[in-house]
């Protein structure tokens, strides 16, 4: 077959690129260095703010916000991120801020990205919802399966089971210097942990909440999320943490969640009702609004999986 | 799929970017598994990689049980069939359909094992095959799990049950519908394969409006979309037989 000869400058190019791309993709994922670095936001509150990304090779998986309080007692982190190695990473990262002991995990929901680090906090009591608890053993398998798959090598010697993770029973507790709230909410899975630090006002929303990073539905009740938005709101809070992007002192984060979550299941069931099929659904128009969100049309589509079935069961019963 | 692999196909592509560019009959997909579907599910015969036979899917599937896609072919005369297959699936004939006396629509759900090409194939009355079709991206588990009602073991009750809803849009009426069935794949461990064959969409009239041929990779419980003239008589009827005998009988109310 004759090659025409103007291509044969782009082929080479493309090669010469193509090997750039290998190289570079080489030494990120050897390093295996998630480069924590804490950020201070209020008095004794730090978070490590992921990247507004799906898991990948380049990201090892940092895609999710955890934190940590240094109470004058001892340290309590705030999620332990998704896989092993990340949670070694921020303990080095924690010891670099306070020379005081990690006293407590609290986890705020059984999503692989907020616990999959506990295993480098083995020596600390974990807690979580009891409900998140049965949800980690009846989902972690395939979490972890998933995440070996989406971040390779930077998952290694990653296993949940091994770690104890006891139920969080308490609405209120007093450590030291730092009094914490924890509100039991859902509608993002069926638990989800939200916690406020009643001295400096920060709260922890997990992934109730998202900031300029669309939204994930697998495990989602819209309806109750809603609900837990509302009762967010209304919480006396001076700074707001949001599991996924970044942190803000009003209330914008919780408003702009509730508009996108609004706008899907409209968008998804009005489609449903007037006789769309799912690929029709897919290849909506997404609002300019939402355009900046990280992760738009893959979360879309995810979403779409997620949510059309449950109308279109309505629309046939 | 990860990012090396994303990495690797895209150097396939490159290495085949010189050649598409000079014919149309080499498969722009570049599977590997291209000649032998063109063998075993084309019997071989002439085949134009054409823009006018469009698969709509998502690019991966987030749910391997149920991945949507939709067939459309536009400005195409003469269609006899289209066929719909997965190149990289275990079984990867995945439906066939004859739009008799309807528009060449069709959407549906499948199951899929890993990432594959999804095409579809019209074979047009001078006996040459449009072919077009896309990748899915999938991690796999779709052909091998067993049905959710194989798992609940309560599928019998409700076996070739029929619900069905039609709207009227632009001239034209579409009807959706679900038929209770397994589909077992005979994949999954100590469950046979148990799938349904075939239907005929069939008008008050008695005419056969399409007949639709269904394999194993159709998700369970199937849901179908089809573009009908409004004019049509109604009811519809629906008419099949599945691989144990059991027969579907059912009308399409509303
Ligand atoms: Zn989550």
């Amino acid at each position: 077959m004759k090659i025409p000869n103007l291509n044969k400058p782009i082929y080479l190019l493309l090669q010469i690129f193509l090997m750039i791309c290998l190289v570079q993709q080489v030494l990120a994922v050897e390093k295996l260095d998630y480069q924590l670095e804490p950020e201070q936001i209020a008095e004794d509150t730090y978070v490590f703010i992921g990247a507004k990304e799906d898991f990948s090779y380049e990201n090892g998986g940092n895609i999710v916000n955890t934190g940590f309080i240094v109470t004058e007692q001892g340290v309590v982190v705030i999620d332990s991120g998704p896989s092993k190695r990340y949670g070694q990473q921020m303990r080095e990262a924690i010891s670099k801020v306070t020379n005081k002991p990690i006293i407590k995990i609290l986890i705020t929901h059984h999503h692989p990205d907020h616990f999959l680090g506990n295993q480098a906090f083995q020596d600390v009591p974990i807690y979580a919802l009891a409900e998140t608890i049965k949800l980690i053993k009846r989902d972690g398998d395939g979490f972890l399966d998933n995440l070996y798959r989406m971040s390779g090598p930077w998952m290694s010697g990653t296993d949940f089971s091994v770690v104890e993770i006891k139920a969080l029973v308490l609405k209120q507790e007093k450590i030291a210097n730092h009094t914490l709230k924890y509100f039991k909410f859902g509608g993002h899975t069926s638990a989800d942990l939200v916690i406020l630090d009643e001295s400096t006002g920060v709260l922890f929303t997990g992934d109730l909440v998202f900031h300029n990073r669309t939204l994930t539905t697998p495990h989602a009740d819209p309806e109750n999320w809603l609900k837990s938005l509302d009762k967010i709101k209304a919480i006396d809070f001076n700074i707001i943490v949001p599991g996924h992007g970044e942190v803000a002192n009003n209330i914008g984060p919780i408003e702009q969640t509730r508009d996108y979550l609004v706008w899907l299941e409209s968008t998804i069931k009005q489609a449903v009702e007037h006789g769309l099929d799912m690929t029709e659904v897919l290849a909506l128009p997404i609002p300019e609004r939402f355009g900046s969100f990280g992760v738009l049309k893959r979360e879309y589509i995810r979403s779409v999986s997620h949510r059309y079935p449950v109308y279109e069961k309505l629309i046939f019963n | 799929m990860n990012k090396f692999q994303h990495t690797f196909i895209f150097a396939l592509y490159v290495s085949c970017f010189n050649f598409c560019f000079a014919t149309s009959q080499v498969d722009p997909l570049d599977s590997p598994s291209w000649e032998s579907m063109h063998s075993k599910i084309l019997n071989n015969e002439p085949v134009i990689f054409d823009d006018r036979v469009q698969i709509s899917m998502p690019d991966f599937a987030e749910d391997p049980m149920n991945v949507p896609v939709s067939v459309q072919v536009n400005n195409l005369e003469n269609i006899e069939e289209i066929v719909i297959f997965a190149d990289l699936n275990p079984i990867q004939k995945v439906l066939s359909f004859q739009p008799f006396h309807i528009k060449p629509y069709l959407s549906f759900r499948i199951k899929v094992e890993q990432s594959t090409p999804v095409r579809a194939a019209v074979r047009t009355s001078d006996g040459s095959w449009h072919v077009g079709g896309s990748w899915l991206e999938a991690a796999g588990g779709g052909c091998t799990a067993p049905s959710q009602g194989r798992a609940a073991g309560n599928w019998h009750e409700t076996l070739m049950n029929v619900s069905s809803r039609s709207w009227i849009k632009n001239e034209l009426g579409r009807v959706r519908f679900r038929i209770m069935h397994p589909m077992d794949t005979g994949l999954a461990d100590g469950i046979p394969e148990f799938y349904l064959e075939y239907f005929d969409v069939v008008d008050a009239g008695g005419s056969v409006l399409a007949k639709i041929t269904t394999y194993q990779p159709i998700s369970e419980n199937p849901v179908f979309t089809l573009d009908i003239n409004k004019e049509i008589l109604k009811p519809i009827n629906l008419l099949g037989v599945d691989n144990n005998g059991n027969r579907l009988n059912a009308q399409i109310e509303n």
